[in-house]
């Protein structure tokens, strides 16, 4: 179980991001490639200066960049996002193996140690579960009821979901399209490329091509299965998780399926999620936001 | 029929995004410390340089080019077909099938029913998603997408599962038995008999899409879905098949690549061909000729990109530069010139197809 | 607003119009299809800009260069087409783009405050709903509140009953006078005759883009106006009139329909057209006329009633087969709907018979013989253009009219529905237009011609249908077509 918190902390938090940029209106498929140029970077700046921190930071910053990229053709060149975003992720996966090339095996000096949560952590059972992380898993945590309040709360959150679902009538009310999403986009690169040094500072610390194992797309696939709410991501991340840790305990646990079979789970109950909330009219009250993947332009007068 | 040619323009626009996108990541490489003149030398050489390197070229052309038309094919109506990658691997799970079950017929027969095995399942791949999209409008894109990684991951389990060899030289690697020799396509000189695929297949589309009632509804449904909705045309149906289609084309490169370079499944059976065949069709546009060149010049980039680990620079780089080779052709799109001008923003986007559903408030 | 001129490409919408807008008062805007109602009203809340004229707020000069602009002015529009974010509730999308409450947003609070400010207005909402979940009536109270939450003093609201039930109307203008009273100014664009005289204190008709009348409203009468809205119209010489010769060709039988928004907006419409007839339907536009034509055709679902096409039901045909049947189509939208811009001439003339054996068999088709047939239809309709292999977006209107046509009548429909065929053609266009349809009616077709040119219905029809509020409010024969009284009641009048 503990595994299956760590095991999903990565996957919450490129998640968190992308549910960000989506609800702004934009879809965001270079996760994957983020979070490997994130992995690459921050442990190439954690070896350099001998601290995780500096390295989880250089792996935000380096995401918030690229996915800047993955905005500007998305918000101000209108070109299609899907492409932008499969071109952001066949790029970034280069890049990170090209500037990863110097660290591979290189041991981990400094990591992102397990830190017991005071008083949290002595509750048993739960306590054992939950509170005994590295403080990435933390910085998950709170980040979720974070995202969810200042979307659904405030003020920000409220322009950046207009701007997601109906554009036009956010842009005749005053709200600047373009800020929102341009902001939401790069903030979701900021997490993927935090999602990525939590996997080579913390999950697996050290640098190989590999890292990611498809988490950049089961982030994105999360985001959808969790009907863009925060919370329920949460919640999806975890039982990822689970499912990613049960894969390879299977046989302890006595759980006869395949670990390949598992890992299909997230995958197939995407897709099963998106057609059942279509069958059963679910759409207006879960769906998408209105606006996903649509470039605004101003002048449908 | 006609079809408005692709203008000049359009190519030179084409031929810049990749020139541009070469030279970029190039210069990237100077971050470090690799000169972008050796490192662009060792690729075309290793791409083109020699009779090997050709012949090697054209064999990666083979996967590549039917990748990119099966994904160019349904892109005519503006549909993703996001999932190349795993309707290849259905197609090859499909051949596969075939080969281990009925090994002991003779190559006239076996190869074939690998052929249509293939077909089968890679239009059955794509059809899980099809059907979703042509009657419930739920969106192509994000399906297609997922079922790759199962496609993926079922790979993975036949062969550490079900279909683990029994052979003594394999055990316990991810990989099934070897095909029987009847299994193996023939070989043509120094390349073998899929160099024909890709031709036979882009002939057989050209008539189709040129020259029948179904290609002509594609075009018109690409071009204008709600005309083609007044004139009658049943587009769910057309949603269905035109991705159903380009399946097809995707299992039939599976079914090459288990039998010609592998001679088995395997795990990692592909690098990534599906996802390529997007950046090709993306490039190439509605031209099928033109699909054909610019998975030439993507195969030369993965033959080339082996060259390069000689010079230091890893074989991801070609990577880096088919995505920014991407980007430049997106950038083109704002020139004004690019065959991917048709996805820019009208009543659409990701969405440009209508469904069926005339009923909805 | 003084001498406002504003032109459009091809038609001067305003022509020197001057209009007056007191404090306190419900001023109405009256008018027919294309006198210029909507655009002046369009000038007024800044989205665009007039050409000539000037318009004074308070006394004060201004320009409105955009929407924004306008609201600040304390100018609120009540568009046609709501600008609501569907998935919000209410109150979240009257908050939209206000400056508080920053940072957080408290829920409770918030809805209360509308409530509050609701009630005081008269004004039903929910605020805590979100907008998908109202009514259309509900959805547009919202975009009402919307305006008045800003703050806005001068409200211009185009056609608001148009999806609005009787009941929910007269609300609506219990709450317009109430504003009026509390010292704001209302203009009211409408073309029904008996709103304007139920609800406005002034009313301003314009005809063809300028101002020909304003008065109080207590001093004149529906006959009056409705004759200033239509104008004094010579009848124009009907040619070649005949009586309907034929059997029922197609028949609509007490059809209802939504529109995309959900309003009921074909509300029992009963039809007959017979072969070798010209069946005109006048009304001014967003009556259900579109929605009607979508119905006969195929591409909308009835909530109610039949279609008959030779006495067969076809109520719930798929397009394919109604066209096989005999039916065609010249939709009003023709860029959109009628032809694929993007394809070649030939494409789109063949369009429709791809199918048949003259152009292919069962599975191919033969772009030689489609050529040929399309320079065949090329040539017969006069279609003037340099290739047939020319993209069709590089037509002029006129052309692409008749592409349109030649692709309809080379199916040899036995009914065509054209829905606005001469909207936006030059003279020379409409005209041959116009013959094309006469000549289709002299061999013996069925036509319904939806127009919002009254004197091109007068003109072609061998009968007039009114449509008014979903329903028909009267047909006319040939030679009798009484102007004024068609005028009458396309404004909404019953039979007197």
């Amino acid at each position: 179980m503990t595994a299956a918190v760590s095991a999903g902390a990565a996957l919450l938090i490129a998640a968190l991001g992308e549910l960000v940029a989506e609800r702004a209106g934009v879809i965001n498929l270079g996760v994957e490639g983020m979070m490997l140029v994130g992995a690459a970077t921050g442990f190439i700046a954690m070896d350099a200066s001998g601290s995780a921190v500096q390295g989880a930071l250089a792996a935000i910053g380096i995401g918030a960049l690229l996915a800047l990229v993955h905005a500007f053709f998305a918000v101000t060149v209108r070109a299609d996002q899907i492409l932008s975003g499969l071109a952001l992720t066949i790029a970034g996966t280069g890049l990170a193996a090209i500037i990863g090339r110097s660290v591979v095996g290189v041991p981990a000096e400094s990591t992102f140690q397990e830190h017991a949560v005071p008083l949290l952590s002595s509750i048993p059972k739960i306590g054992e579960i939950f509170f005994e992380h590295q403080p990435l898993v933390y910085v998950g945590y709170v980040a979720a009821p974070v995202v969810w309040f200042v979307l659904t709360r405030t003020r920000l959150g409220l322009h950046l979901r207009s701007v997601g679902e109906n554009p036009a009538a956010a842009d005749a009310m005053g709200v600047p399209v373009s800020a929102y999403r341009y902001g939401a986009v790069v903030f979701g690169g900021a997490l993927a490329g935090l999602a990525g040094a939590t996997l080579s500072l913390a999950e697996s610390p050290g640098w190989s091509e590999g890292i990611t194992a498809g988490r950049g797309w089961i982030a994105v696939a999360l985001v959808i299965f969790a009907m863009w709410g925060p919370l329920r991501l949460l919640a999806a991340a975890f039982l990822f998780g689970t499912l990613d840790v049960l894969a390879f305990r299977a046989q302890i646990i006595g759980v006869d399926i395949p670990a390949t079979i598992l890992g299909m789970i997230p995958y197939v109950g995407t897709i099963v999620v998106l057609i059942a909330v279509t069958v059963f009219g679910l759409r207006r009250r879960l769906g998408a936001p209105d606006a996903l993947g649509l470039p605004y332009v101003r002048g449908e007068r | 029929m006609t079809r408005a040619r692709p203008a000049l323009r359009a190519i030179a626009v084409q031929i810049g995004a990749v020139a541009v996108g070469l030279v970029l990541s190039a210069l990237l490489l100077t971050v470090i410390g690799q000169s972008p003149v050796n490192t662009l030398e060792a690729l075309l050489k290793g791409a083109f340089g020699s009779d090997f390197a050709l012949t090697q070229t054209a064999l990666k052309a083979v996967p590549l080019a039917l990748a990119g038309l099966a994904v160019a094919v349904p892109l005519r109506m503006n549909l993703w077909n996001i999932g190349a990658e795993g309707q290849l691997l259905a197609g090859a799970i499909g051949a596969t099938w075939v080969a281990l079950t009925f090994g002991d017929w003779p190559a006239g027969a076996l190869v074939p029913a690998m052929v249509v095995a293939s077909i089968v399942a890679g239009a059955f791949w794509a059809g899980l998603a099809a059907a979703p999209r042509a009657y419930l409008g739920v969106n192509e894109i994000i399906t297609t997408l997922l079922l790759n990684f199962v496609a993926v991951l079922a790979v993975a389990y036949l062969v550490t599962g079900p279909w683990r060899s029994t052979e003594e030289s394999s055990l316990n690697l991810p990989v099934t038995n070897l095909f029987s020799d009847a299994a193996l396509l023939p070989s043509v000189g120094s390349l073998n008999a899929g160099i024909f695929f890709p031709l036979v297949i882009a002939l057989v589309l050209m008539i189709l899409l040129g020259r029948t009632r179904f290609g002509f509804e594609v075009r018109m449904i690409g071009a204008s879905p709600d005309t083609a909705r007044a004139v009658g045309m049943p587009i769910a149906r057309n949603i269905l098949v035109v991705l159903l289609v380009g399946g097809a084309i995707a299992g039939i490169a599976g079914m090459i690549e288990v039998s010609t370079t592998f001679g088995r499944l395997r795990q990692g059976l592909s690098p990534g061909y599906g996802f390529m065949g997007i950046a090709i069709a993306a490039l190439a546009g509605t031209s099928i000729v033109g699909t054909l060149v610019v998975a030439f010049l993507f195969a030369g980039f993965v033959v080339g990109g082996l060259a390069l680990q000689t010079e230091g620079v890893p074989q991801a780089f070609v990577l880096l530069v088919q995505g920014i080779i991407i980007f430049c052709a997106l950038a083109g799109t704002r020139l004004g010139s690019s065959p991917l001008r048709r996805l820019l923003p009208r009543r659409g986007g990701t969405q440009a197809v209508p469904t069926e559903d005339l009923s909805s408030p | 607003m003084r001498g406002i001129v504003k032109d459009f490409p091809g038609i001067r919408a305003n022509d020197g119009v001057d209009f007056e807008l007191r404090r306190g008062e419900v001023h109405a805007l009256l008018g027919e299809n294309g006198a210029g109602k909507t655009t002046l009203s369009n000038l007024l809340a800044g989205i665009h800009r007039p050409d000539a004229g000037e318009i004074e707020i308070r006394g004060e000069p201004v320009e409105l260069r955009s929407p924004r602009q306008a609201i600040d002015r304390g100018i609120g529009m009540v568009h046609q087409h709501f600008k609501l974010v569907r998935r919000f509730t209410v109150a979240e999308n009257l908050t939209l783009g206000w400056h508080s409450p920053r940072g957080v947003i408290r829920r409770r609070s918030l809805e209360r405050e509308i409530a509050t400010l609701a009630e005081s207005y008269g004004i039903q909402v929910r605020p805590e709903r979100p907008v998908w979940q109202l009514t259309v009536g509900e959805q547009q109270r919202v975009e009402l509140l919307k305006n008045l939450y800003r703050g806005a003093d001068v409200l211009v609201l185009d056609e608001p009953t148009a999806v609005l039930a009787p009941q929910e109307a007269e609300a609506l203008f219990t709450t317009l006078r109430r504003m009026a009273c509390e010292g704001r100014g209302i203009v009211l664009i409408t073309h029904k005759l008996e709103e304007v005289l139920a609800a406005s204190d002034r009313v301003t008709v314009l005809h063809r883009g300028r101002n020909v009348a304003t008065v109080p409203t207590s001093s004149t009468t529906a006959d009056e106006l409705a004759r200033l809205m239509i104008g004094d119209e010579v009848v124009p010489a009907l040619r070649s009139q005949r009586a309907p010769t034929g059997d029922v060709m197609l028949r609509l039988v007490d059809v209802e329909a939504d529109d995309e928004r959900g309003a009921h907006v074909l509300r029992g419409i009963g039809l007959n057209v017979h072969e070798g007839e010209i069946v005109g339907l006048a009304g001014v536009a967003g009556n259900g006329q579109r929605e009607l034509a979508e119905v006969v055709v195929g591409l909308r679902h009835v909530r109610a009633g039949r279609v008959l096409f030779r006495e067969r039901e076809i109520t719930h045909w798929p397009i394919r087969r109604r066209i096989e049947a005999g039916i065609g189509y010249v939709p009003e939208d023709r860029l959109g709907q009628g032809v694929a811009p993007g394809l070649s001439l030939v494409d789109n003339l063949v369009a429709k018979r791809y199918r048949q054996p003259s152009i292919g068999g069962r599975v191919l088709v033969s772009p030689e013989r489609a050529r040929r047939a399309a320079e065949d239809l090329v040539g017969r309709f006069d279609i003037r253009v340099g290739s047939v292999d020319a993209p069709a977006a590089t037509l002029s209107g006129g052309n692409l009219q008749k592409v349109v046509l030649a692709r309809e009548l080379s199916a040899d429909p036995a009914l065509l529905v054209a829905a606005q065929p001469t909207r936006g053609l030059d003279v020379g266009a409409a005209e041959a237009v116009r013959r094309l349809l006469l000549e289709q009616r002299d061999a013996g077709r069925a036509l319904l011609l939806i127009s919002e040119d009254l004197d091109e219905l007068l003109a072609l029809s061998d009968r007039i249908a009114v449509v008014h509020a979903g329903r028909i409010n009267g047909e006319f024969a040939a030679p009798d077509f009484d102007v004024h009284e068609i005028g009458l009641r396309m404004a909404g009048q019953a039979a007197a």
